[in-house]
C-alpha cells in the first residue's frame, strides 16, 4: 500500500461502545454479556464458528434486531444527522433487471450521494467496464463487488460487514482489505464478521472478538 | 471474549414472568368456573321457566338469551385483543402476546355462535336463515377478521415475532371495525329503505331484562374463565417449545 | 425528496422492465369482466345493472392478487433491510412504494376499464362515474394492501394469507366505491358515497405507511 487515497473529509472522533449486549433471535440467546469498544480508525473482526451469532450481532448493531439485554451506541455523532452506518449483509440487494450502474445510482440517491460518484465507485471495485450490464448477469463475486461499491457512494462512518469476502477471488480479498484500510484512514469504524483472514497493513488497528461458546 | 454457558439470563427473564402469572392466577380458575356455572344455572332457569313468551315470536324469543350475549362478546373479545395488542407494542409485555393469542379463537367462536343463533332465530321470525341486515353483515365481516388473525398466528413459525406483527394488524382492524360497521349500516339502509328489522324496537319488559342480564354476566364470565385457561395453556406450550429448543441447542454444542 | 422519487422511479422501472406482471394483471381484470356474461347470461339490461359492481370486484381482486409483490422480492434479496438505513424515514419509503404500487397496479386497470364498459353495456354516464369512483377508491385498496403485504412479508408461505386478511378490511371501500356509482333504484346517495370514499382513501393513505413500516420493522425483529 504505497498510495493512500483519502476521499473527502475525515470523520470526527467516534466510539462504538457495546455494554452488556446480548443478542439472539426467536427467543434463543446466541451471544450475551458482550462488552467492546471500537474507536475511530479501528476495525473489529468477529470470529467464531457458524451459528455463533456473528450475523445476529451485526444486525443488532445495525438496529434491525433489538438487543435482548444491554445495548450499543455510536458516540460522537449528531443525533439528527440520520443513519450513520452501512450494513452489508449476505444478500446483495441487487435488482437483476436494473443495470449495474442503475443499481448503484439508486442507493446513491437514497442514502445521499455524499461519497464517490457512482461510475468512479464502480471503477474502484473493478466493475467499471460492465456498468451497463444488467445486474442479473453478474457472477456471485461481481455481485459482491457491486454491493461493496454501495459503501463508497455514500459516506457513513460505521461499516457493518457480514462476510464481505464471500464469493470473492484473491484480488477481491485484497480489494476488501484496501477498502477497509482506506475507510479506517479517514477515521471510519468497521465491524466485520469473517472466516477469511483479513490482514490490514497496520495490525495495531485490528482487534478481534471471539464468539461462540468455549469448549 | 467468550460466551460462558451460564444460565440464559434474558431468556429466563422472559419466561419467569409468564410462569409467575400462571402461578398467581391458578387460584382464580376454580372460583371463576364456579361463578360461571352458577350464573348459567340461574340464567338458564330464568330463560326457560321464568320469562314470558313473546306475543309474536313465541318460544323462539328464548334464543335471544344466547344470541345477545354472544353478539356482545364477539365485540368485547376484540376489544380485549386490541388492548392486549397495545400491551404488546407499547410495553412489550409477554403476557399481552399470550392474551392476544388466546382470545382470538374464543372471539371467533362467540361470533360464530352469535351468527348461528341469529340465523336460527331469523328463520321462524323473518322466514329466512340469512338476511343482509346491517348488524348481521358487520358481524360476519368481524368473523372473517377473527379468522384472518387465527390464520396469521398459524402461519408464523416464531411466535414471539408473530405477536408484534399481529398486534399491528389487530389495531389496524380495531380502527377499521367502526368504519366497516358504519359503511355496512349505510349500505343496508340504502338497499332496504323501509327498515324491516330493528332489535332496538319497543322497550323490553323487566321480565325479559332480568334473565338477559344474568346471561350477559354468565357469558362474560365464561369468556374470562376460558381466556384465563387458554392463556395458561399457551404459556405452557411456549415453555415446552423453549425447553425443546434449548435441548436441541445443548445437544448441538455438547 | 430525491430519495422518495428514487424509490418511485425504481419501482416503475422494475415494473415496466418486467412488463409481464402489469399486463397479466390487466388481463386478469378484463377476463373477470368477460366471464360474468357467461355466468349470468348476455342480457344487456341485466349486465348494465351489474356492471359497476363487476368492475369494482374485478379491480378489487386484481389488486389483491398483485399485492404480494409489493415487499416480498425486496425482502428476499435483502433490499428491505437496507432501505431501513436510508436517509429517508422508513415510513416515507413505504409511502413511496404504495404510490408506485398504485401507479403500476391500479392505474393500468383504470386505463383498461373502457373495455369492460363496452363488454358490459355500460352507458357513458355510468362509465364516467365508475372511472371517477375507481380513481378515488383504489388508493385506499393500495394502502390497505400495503398493510397486508407488510404483515405477511416475513411469512415464508404468506402469498395467499395477505388477501384473506385484507379483504374484510376493504369492505367499506367496495361499498362506497359501488355506492358512488349508484345506478340502482332508491334514493341517489352517490354524492355522499364519493365523499366517504375520498375520506377513506385519504385516511388509509395517511396511516397505512406507518402501520406497514411498523409491521415490517416488527416482523424483522
Amino acid at each position: 500500500m504505497t498510495e493512500r487515497q483519502v476521499f473527502g473529509p475525515s470523520f470526527g472522533e467516534m466510539v462504538l461502545r457495546a455494554q452488556g449486549l446480548a443478542c439472539g433471535r426467536g427467543g434463543v440467546v446466541l451471544a450475551e454479556a458482550l462488552n467492546f469498544v471500537v474507536a475511530s480508525g479501528r476495525c473489529l473482526l468477529l470470529r467464531g464458528p457458524n451459528g455463533a451469532g456473528k450475523s445476529t450481532l451485526l444486525l443488532t448493531l445495525a438496529g434491525i434486531v433489538s438487543p435482548l439485554a444491554g445495548g450499543s451506541v455510536l458516540e460522537g455523532t449528531d443525533e439528527d444527522a440520520g443513519p450513520q452506518l452501512h450494513y452489508c449483509g449476505h444478500r446483495n440487494a441487487l435488482k437483476p433487471r436494473l443495470s449495474v450502474l442503475e443499481n448503484l445510482d439508486f442507493w446513491a440517491a437514497l442514502n445521499g450521494p455524499t461519497g464517490m460518484a457512482a461510475p468512479d465507485a464502480l471503477d474502484r471495485v473493478g466493475l467499471g467496464h460492465i456498468a451497463g450490464l444488467d445486474a442479473g448477469y453478474l457472477s456471485a463475486g461481481q455481485g459482491r463487488r457491486l454491493a461493496l461499491a454501495r459503501l463508497l457512494v455514500s459516506v457513513r462512518p460505521l461499516w457493518l460487514l457480514d462476510e464481505p469476502t464471500a464469493a470473492l477471488d484473491v484480488e477481491g480479498h485484497a480489494l476488501v482489505t484496501e477498502l477497509i484500510d482506506a475507510h479506517l484512514d479517514r477515521g471510519g469504524l468497521v465491524v466485520a464478521a469473517t472466516h477469511d483472514p483479513i490482514t490490514l497493513p497496520d495490525l495495531t488497528r485490528m482487534q478481534t472478538l471471539a464468539m461462540g461458546r468455549a469448549r | 471474549m467468550t460466551i460462558e454457558t451460564a444460565p440464559k439470563q434474558s431468556w429466563w427473564n422472559r419466561i419467569a414472568h409468564p410462569g409467575q402469572f400462571v402461578a398467581m392466577t391458578q387460584r382464580l380458575l376454580w372460583p371463576l368456573t364456579i361463578i360461571t356455572a352458577l350464573l348459567f344455572v340461574v340464567g338458564l332457569w330464568f330463560a326457560f321457566f321464568n320469562s314470558p313468551e313473546d306475543y309474536q315470536m313465541g318460544d323462539t324469543v328464548r334464543i335471544m338469551y344466547v344470541h345477545v350475549p354472544s353478539a356482545w362478546l364477539s365485540q368485547f373479545v376484540y376489544a380485549v385483543m386490541a388492548v392486549s395488542a397495545l400491551g404488546t407494542l407499547v410495553w412489550r409485555h409477554p403476557m399481552a402476546d399470550v392474551s392476544m393469542k388466546a382470545a382470538a379463537p374464543l372471539g371467533a367462536t362467540f361470533t360464530v355462535l352469535a351468527l348461528f343463533t341469529g340465523s336460527l332465530w331469523g328463520r321462524p321470525t323473518w322466514g329466512t336463515f340469512w338476511e343482509w341486515d346491517g348488524r348481521m353483515t358487520s358481524t360476519l365481516v368481524l368473523l372473517f377478521i377473527y379468522l384472518g388473525i387465527i390464520a396469521l398466528w398459524r402461519a408464523f413459525d416464531d411466535q414471539l415475532r408473530a405477536a408484534r406483527v399481529i398486534a399491528v394488524f389487530t389495531l389496524v382492524g380495531a380502527v377499521n371495525i367502526p368504519i366497516i360497521k358504519f359503511s355496512v349500516d349505510w349500505w343496508s339502509t340504502l338497499h332496504q329503505p323501509a327498515s324491516v328489522f330493528r332489535a332496538d324496537g319497543p322497550t323490553m319488559p323487566g321480565s325479559i331484562l332480568t334473565p338477559l342480564f344474568v346471561m350477559f354476566f354468565a357469558f362474560t364470565f365464561l369468556f374470562l374463565t376460558l381466556h384465563l385457561k387458554a392463556m395458561h395453556t399457551e404459556v405452557r406450550r411456549r415453555k415446552l417449545m423453549a425447553l425443546e429448543r434449548q435441548a436441541v441447542q445443548a445437544g448441538v454444542s455438547a | 425528496m430525491t430519495g422518495f422519487l428514487a424509490v418511485i422511479g425504481r419501482e416503475l422501472h422494475l415494473a415496466l422492465r418486467g412488463g409481464g406482471d402489469v399486463l397479466t394483471l390487466v388481463l386478469f381484470f378484463v377476463i373477470i369482466g368477460v366471464v360474468v356474461p357467461f355466468a349470468v347470461g348476455p342480457d344487456q339490461a341485466l349486465l348494465a345493472r351489474l356492471a359497476p359492481g363487476v368492475v369494482w370486484i374485478a379491480a378489487f381482486l386484481a389488486m389483491l392478487l398483485g399485492l404480494d409483490r409489493l415487499f416480498r422480492a425486496d425482502n428476499e434479496d435483502g433490499t428491505l433491510i437496507l432501505l431501513r438505513q436510508a436517509d429517508l424515514p422508513f415510513a416515507a419509503i413505504v409511502a413511496a412504494k404504495v404510490m408506485a404500487h398504485w401507479l403500476v397496479s391500479a392505474l393500468p386497470l383504470i386505463v383498461a376499464s373502457p373495455m369492460l364498459a363496452v363488454l358490459l353495456a355500460m352507458d357513458l354516464e355510468a362509465f364516467g362515474r365508475t372511472v371517477l369512483s375507481l380513481l378515488v377508491g383504489t388508493p385506499a385498496l393500495a394502502a390497505f394492501g400495503a398493510v397486508g403485504a407488510a404483515i405477511t412479508v416475513s411469512i415464508r408461505r404468506g402469498g395467499l394469507i395477505a388477501p384473506v386478511l385484507i379483504a374484510p378490511l376493504c369492505v367499506p371501500v367496495l361499498i362506497f366505491g359501488v355506492g358512488a356509482i349508484a345506478t340502482g333504484p332508491g334514493p341517489d346517495q352517490s354524492g355522499p358515497a364519493l365523499l366517504f370514499l375520498a375520506a377513506l382513501s385519504l385516511m388509509a393513505l395517511a396511516l397505512a405507511p406507518f402501520a406497514a413500516a411498523f409491521a415490517i420493522t416488527s416482523g424483522e425483529d
